[in-house]
């Protein structure tokens, strides 16, 4: 049977934290490059401060729109204190990224944390630096495209550094 | 081209998408998770969308409007189905004339829901046909065919989705926009419509008869695909289950079931006489399992500790390996809590304080159950709190009747309140009651949807707007008062240890608008004085 490479990446942090919104940037990222995509969440009570996670899967054909438990290539933890309970999500070796992954004082703006750990996230994944633009640019008013482009580039930049 | 257009859209999403390129005239329903983005998609689509003030007024209003030939989408979640299940029983036997197709959105685990009821149950209950969708592409594709069925057998569809069918982002390609064009004209059909004993009589004959057709006609149709490979073992599933199972058990044979009622009961027996075992996998109650097993076929099931919450990839494998030991509970994450600045915060804090017996209901208020507040007693459905807090008071000992306190938010009252409140003025309990109105001006715990009481329609435009005070006057209470718990909690205290000392029925409206509303509010309304 041929391989069918699916990669598995779940957002997760605390209501209000832009969860939902990292996950949208990532599943329209991955669907402009032309792959299969799935992204699931759970709605409700999650805007009202509680945990909050959103799985995206990505590759030729994806099925269950949920990542599984230990099956995540990538887990991208917006809130410290929502790392321990999300920490299974996580495939053995897998890549976990949280605000530590980057140099926090020189985010112009806290409130874009999603898109600047996106900057990091996008540093393993082949997708173009453009389609992420596009993507990120489609998830936002305009006028947040510049704080958040800046966000972007200091997380993507952050592993070389 | 349209036709090659390729999208990624939730299961909602899809079916709004759907409902637009279908000409669905007009989509009406009550707002509640996992449910409510389809009417708001509709509508910013351009589709004529409306919130109604619960579930039963919108399949009513959504019956007429079949009734006059046009094509509908009534939306619900799954316990908004059970205060619709009045008239979706006698719409079954009426039929319709355009089409109706009924969302009923489950929510299997209760991620936001006080239940996790299987609704499954109400399309053979009530005689009505079952769609159930497993991705957002089917989604799409089942409303077009809902409606198709709808129309042609002249019967009421439900399509019944589950949280991760309307909250999942998948691929969808729209199709054609090929339905015609259906224009309203009322045709008088009484032997039809009106039923009473001497008709209904017939009309249930009629409605068997037609799904004995539906029946027949599912055991060809497509939607249930047969896959087979490996006989040595075959999986029978529908809706969200589908695609854990392809992904749990890529060799399996499997039968994936889309009309889920009525069954296509013999082309499930040549599936399963054509596998050496055969295992049904579905979420929730085995409803397919025993249907099936009924028809005289045997099939295995899922062990009884998978009837509760989702299932996922991993369940899958440990129901087929039959592994039925104790599963690692998830990790505990932060609990949802009332905002800071919530205006309801100062109201269960003044609740807590005066050791009140809260029967409370349906919302974002609900949280008032959790630390810090921890000043509920007890919710049940919407509007329970008024009928419940009630029954508290007839029958408590005075010193604690006198400490009931019903308390339910604006949306909740018009929901399914009202009549609460007529109760509580014609079987007055002798200490009195006394009820709250939390009225934060929006339907917050959905996502900041509108209603009667917030005097503006679905897409936020100015209609009347209900007056709770004159509505509680015209009831016949005379103590009623208005009060902002954010600004005046010394107020709010005072009023209520008044209220509750006093045996005279009372009324308290804490009124603040929602801290997440308060500013969409403010420009709706200047853009409603501009105009």
């Amino acid at each position: 049977m041929k391989e069918n490479k699916v990669t598995n990446v779940v957002f997760a942090g605390l209501g209000g934290q832009g969860v939902l919104k990292a996950s949208d940037i990532m599943s329209e990222a991955a669907f402009a490059t032309g792959h299969d995509v799935k992204k699931s969440e759970i709605h409700g009570m999650s805007q009202r401060g509680g945990s909050v996670s959103s799985d995206v899967r990505f590759g030729e054909e994806v099925f269950s729109p949920m990542v599984p438990s230990g099956k995540a290539d990538y887990l991208i933890v917006l809130s410290p204190d929502q790392v321990e309970n999300n920490r299974a999500m996580l495939k053995p070796n897998g890549v976990l990224i949280t605000p530590d992954s980057i140099d926090i004082s020189q985010l112009p703006n806290k409130r874009s944390i999603n898109v600047a750990l996106l900057g990091v996230l996008s540093s393993y994944l082949e997708i173009d630096e453009k389609t992420w633009k596009d993507a990120i640019h489609g998830n936002l008013s305009e006028k947040l495209h510049e704080i958040n482009d800046q966000a972007f580039a200091l997380g993507r930049q952050a592993r070389q550094g | 081209m349209i036709e090659t257009e390729k999208l990624l859209l939730s299961g909602n999403e899809a079916v709004a998408r759907a409902a637009l390129d279908c000409g669905v005239g007009l989509g009406t329903g009550y707002p509640g998770t996992p449910s409510t983005e389809i009417l708001e998609n509709f509508s910013l689509l351009g589709g004529k969308a409306q919130w109604a003030p619960n579930e039963k007024v919108a399949l009513e209003v959504g019956i007429g409007a079949a009734f006059a030939g046009a094509r509908v989408l009534v939306t619900m979640k799954h316990v908004g189905l059970n205060v619709a299940a009045d008239p979706l029983f006698t719409v079954a036997y009426t039929g319709v004339s355009g089409a109706l197709v009924i969302v009923s959105a489950d929510d299997p685990g209760m991620a936001s829901s006080q239940n996790e009821q299987d609704n499954r149950h109400y399309g053979r209950a009530a005689g009505v046909v079952v769609l159930e969708p497993s991705d957002s592409q089917q989604a799409y594709d089942l409303l077009r065919e809902g409606l198709e069925i709808s129309h042609r057998w002249q019967v009421p569809v439900i399509l019944r989705m589950t949280t991760r069918v309307c909250h999942s982002k998948t691929i969808v390609t729209p199709g054609k926009k090929n339905l015609p064009t259906e224009v309203p004209h009322f045709k008088r059909d009484v032997a039809g419509r009106v039923m009473i004993p001497a008709y209904a009589r017939p009309a249930h004959r009629k409605l068997r008869a037609k799904l004995a057709e539906i029946e027949k006609w599912n055991e060809s149709c497509a939607l249930n695909e047969v896959s087979e490979k490996d006989k040595t073992l075959g999986i029978i599933c529908s809706g969200i289950s589908y695609m854990h199972v392809r992904e749990a058990a890529p060799e399996a044979s499997i039968l994936k079931l889309t009309i889920t009622y009525p069954l296509p009961l013999e082309k499930i027996r040549k599936f399963v006489d054509s596998v050496q075992r055969c295992i049904v996998i579905e979420e929730g109650d085995p409803f397919l399992a025993q249907c099936i097993r009924a028809a005289g076929m045997e099939v295995e099931d899922k062990d009884p500790i998978y009837r509760f919450g989702e299932l996922n990839v991993a369940r899958v494998k440990r129901i087929l390996a039959g592994d039925n030991t104790p599963e690692a509970a998830p990790p505990k994450g932060k609990p949802p809590q009332l905002c800071v600045g919530c205006p309801h915060r100062n109201v269960f804090e003044t609740l807590r304080k005066h050791e009140c017996i809260v029967a409370g209901d349906i919302g974002c208020y609900t949280l008032g159950v959790l630390p810090p507040f921890e000043a509920m007693d007890s919710c049940v459905c919407m509007g329970a709190s008024i009928g419940v807090g009630l029954g508290l008071r007839h029958v408590l000992p005075d010193e604690q009747a006198k400490k009931v306190v019903s308390v339910i938010g604006d949306s909740t009252f018009v929901h399914s309140g009202i009549t609460g409140m007529v109760e509580m003025m014609y079987n007055q309990p002798k200490t009195g009651h006394v009820l709250m109105i939390l009225d934060n001006s929006t339907t917050a715990m959905t996502g900041l949807q509108e209603h009667p009481g917030t005097g503006r329609t679905l897409n936020h435009q100015p209609t009347h707007q209900l007056d709770y005070e004159k509505l509680a006057n015209a009831i016949g209470i005379e103590r009623v008062f208005v009060v902002d718990p954010f600004k005046n909690m010394a107020d709010l205290e005072k009023i209520l240890v008044e209220s509750l000392e006093c045996e005279d029925p009372t009324l308290i409206i804490t009124r603040r608008p929602c801290l997440l509303a308060a500013k969409k509010i403010k420009q709706y309304e200047e853009k409603a004085n501009q105009a």
